[in-house]
């Protein structure tokens, strides 16, 4: 894709331009599909779709470097210490696979104010069944996440076939579920979760080999797909997009998860009789659901379905896509996410409170969300969205900590970023109207 | 393929009404592989409650359906476009955050397993649209909302011709396009039907009709006034069929006309 003028045909659009390499192809329809790039053209390519409000991760990736350079120029050595990146991929899990679901909802123009409180009722049961029942670590986890997409389902049918706003339904729910874990904990108190495995997850790490041996795997892998995929459209005559581009975005992907692999597999233990690195458990969890969404969404008919509906949900309609079917499940997926997130965060406190997932958590993933990329007006998202996001607003929790901001600084601030991303996305989408996007 | 044979589709009798009002009554309707027919008619004649009807939304009360000869009931969406029946209303319907070739599949996405099968999709998408001349596409993966308002119709027509239809209806697609693209979704109606489909075109526009169309019928209040060869008759002819249901010795008989209303 390039200069996109909307109206103008085939042949005056390569003309504005201005490449020999359009003018060779004016003997064919679809020029934009065949044209050889060289570095040029992609740069003027990516430039021109940032312009037309295409930004894709470049704000989140923007705000991300630019916070951690913040906080390595104001606290270097708590904030770069090797301790506190190990405790800051760990802070950002529950948020980040929060959000994860919330993309799903979210992509529906729809909305879900009940995820982070569902996500503390499902944390509740789990430990629940771990410490009072005694259950296997593995049936308490199911049934957090059954309990999850059965809230899930309800909502959603209630959104899908009666029609009732998700705003309203959801901050019901939202309601509702703090006293269903009120009822379930006793007021004030908390259950431990005693229970090795749940530990674990945000507790303890991975081998270092294993850290370096998945980082490695998945770099090529990634690069591999990239790579393989644009040979084949090539070779099939299919739009493929330049060769700088995909190299680029496989080299920034290999990097941040080798980079990742070191900073977190060095040895961070406060003494030296002792050694401790790796890779919290709890990050491969994430990653795992990272590649599965972005399968289901990027890779399957229901993903596309998913966007089909957030776009033009009657076009969807007449497609033959049962829309309904489609609403009710995004809300499952959402609530399921929202269940691991749950135990994520439960492993994390080791034990499960009253106010489990309230406060601010939803607002944070939905603001993880938003700032990860995902429009809040439907119908665009990934996500990766989720990941981004969800280390931005973790950046920013942690590093105002370790600057010792006083809690209303920290309310205030969060709160400034959220409204930032979503003015982004705003003006993202008027761009993106007038430029006919 | 072109040839003006048995029709495709033929209606025989057709009645429908909303509760007490009679929308169409006793209406013939035929139209052949290759041929342009024009559905013209005043607001509220019924053209739309007709086409309707053919793609199976509103069931039909009495009369008979025949598909390529054969007598059929269409009691649904999913039977019209099983015997090969695509409808372009006049909204469109495209997803603005999808692209060309996904919103032509969308519904019937191609899979290779549980994976879509992107490529092939792709390449049926290109070829379609090869086979209309559409030559204003930079990249049928362009996002539809980046397509001008002549496209977005090129798109929508291009979708309905994908799926081997026989017959294709548009509903008033020149409606809300300029002069330029006009004339570039009034080529693409030409070459539906020059590759072999049968077009059903409504609309209000005298030029239209007479640019594309082989055959008029014109609907006088729910009712046949006139199926036509364009040849056979002028614009006034086709106006005053329009507007009065008959115009010299053609159209529904003086006392007809006037106890419709
Ligand atoms: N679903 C419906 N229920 C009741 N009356 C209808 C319905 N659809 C159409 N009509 C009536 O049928 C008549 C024909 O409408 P329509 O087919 O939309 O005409 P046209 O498309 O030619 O303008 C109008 O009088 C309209 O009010
Ligand atoms: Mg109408």
């Amino acid at each position: 894709m390039s200069t996109d003028i909307p109206g103008k045909s085939l042949a005056a659009g390569g003309a504005a331009d201005g490449g020999e390499a359009a003018m060779a192809l004016s003997d064919g329809d679809f020029a934009a599909d065949r044209r050889e790039h060289d570095m040029r053209s992609a740069l003027r390519d990516y430039r021109d779709r940032i312009r037309s409000g295409e930004l894709g991760a470049l704000p989140a990736v923007l705000g991300l470097i630019s916070l951690v350079a913040l906080f390595a120029a104001l606290k270097p050595d708590t904030f770069l210490s090797k301790g506190n990146m190990a405790n800051l991929s760990v802070q950002a899990l529950p948020i980040t696979i929060l959000a994860m679901g919330l993309v799903f909802v979210l992509l529906l123009g729809e909305i879900d104010l009940s995820a982070g409180v569902a996500s503390g009722l499902c944390a509740a049961v789990l430990a629940k069944l771990v410490t009072d029942a005694g259950q296997p670590w593995y049936v308490a986890a199911i049934s957090a996440v059954a309990i999850g997409i059965v809230i899930g389902t309800t909502i959603g049918w209630l959104v899908s076939v009666l029609r009732i706003p998700s705003f309203v339904v959801t901050l019901a729910f939202f309601l509702g579920l703090q006293g269903v874990t009120l009822k379930l904990i006793g007021q004030g108190g908390t259950v431990p979760v005693r229970d090795d495995v749940v530990y674990a997850l945000a507790n303890k790490n991975m081998p270092v080999w294993l850290g370096w041996v998945l980082a490695a795997g998945c770099a090529a892998a990634y690069t591999a797909t990239q790579v393989l995929r644009r040979r084949r459209q090539r070779v099939r005559g299919l739009h493929s997009r330049p060769l700088e581009f995909v190299l680029a975005q496989s080299a920034v992907v290999s990097a941040a998860l080798l980079v990742s692999a070191y900073v977190l597999n060095l040895d961070r233990a406060p003494s030296p009789l002792i050694t401790l690195g790796g890779i919290p458990w709890g990050v491969l969890l994430a990653g795992v659901l990272l590649v599965v969404c972005s399968f289901v969404l990027g890779r399957t008919a229901y993903g596309r379905h998913i966007y089909a509906v957030g776009g033009n949900a009657e076009a969807a309609r007449r497609a033959g896509i049962n829309v309904t079917r489609i609403r009710i499940s995004v809300f499952m997926i959402g609530s399921g996410l929202a269940a691991i997130s749950g135990i994520v965060a439960a492993s994390r406190l080791s034990s499960v409170a009253t106010d489990a997932g309230g406060g601010n958590t939803l607002l944070y993933a939905v603001g993880a969300a938003v700032i990860g990329g995902t429009s809040l007006f439907g119908g665009r998202g990934k996500a990766r969205d989720a990941v981004l996001g969800g280390l931005v607003i973790a950046l920013i929790a942690n590093g105002l900590g370790l600057l010792g901001t006083s809690a209303y600084l920290s309310y205030l601030i969060t709160g400034l970023v959220l409204l930032l991303a979503a003015s982004i996305d705003a003006l993202a989408r008027r761009r993106r109207s007038t430029a006919g996007r | 393929m072109a040839e003006n044979g048995d029709p495709v589709l033929r209606l025989i009798g057709l009645n429908k009404s909303f509760g007490a009002v009679h929308v169409l009554r006793d209406v013939d309707f035929a139209v052949r592989l290759g041929e342009v027919m024009a559905l013209v008619g005043d607001n509220g004649a019924g053209k739309s409650t007709l086409i309707k009807c053919i793609a199976g939304i509103h069931p039909i009360d009495s009369g008979r359906i025949e598909f390529d000869g054969r007598p059929v009931s269409i009691d649904g969406p999913r039977a019209a476009s099983a015997l090969g029946i695509e409808v372009v209303y006049q909204d469109l319907a495209l997803a603005d955050n999808l692209d060309i070739v996904q919103n032509m599949f969308l519904g019937r996405e191609r899979r290779k397993g549980i994976v879509l099968d992107e490529a092939s999709m792709e390449e049926a998408a290109r070829r379609t649209l090869a086979r209309l001349s559409v030559r204003t596409v930079r990249s049928v993966r362009q996002r539809v909302a980046s397509l001008s308002g002549g496209q977005r119709q090129t798109v929508a027509i291009a979708k309905a011709a994908l799926w081997e239809s026989k017959l294709v209806i548009l509903d008033e697609p020149t409606a809300a396009l300029g002069v330029a693209q006009t004339r570039q979704v009034l080529d693409l109606v030409r070459r539906l039907a020059d590759t072999g489909h049968a077009v059903v075109l409504i609309s209000h526009n005298m030029n239209d009709v007479f640019e594309v169309a082989d055959r008029v019928t014109a609907l006088y209040l729910g009712r046949v006034a006139a199926d036509v060869a364009r040849a056979d008759v002028t614009r006034g002819q086709v106006v005053e069929l329009i507007t009065a249901g008959r115009s010299g010795d053609l159209g529904l008989a003086p006392r007809t006309a006037a106890e419709s209303i």
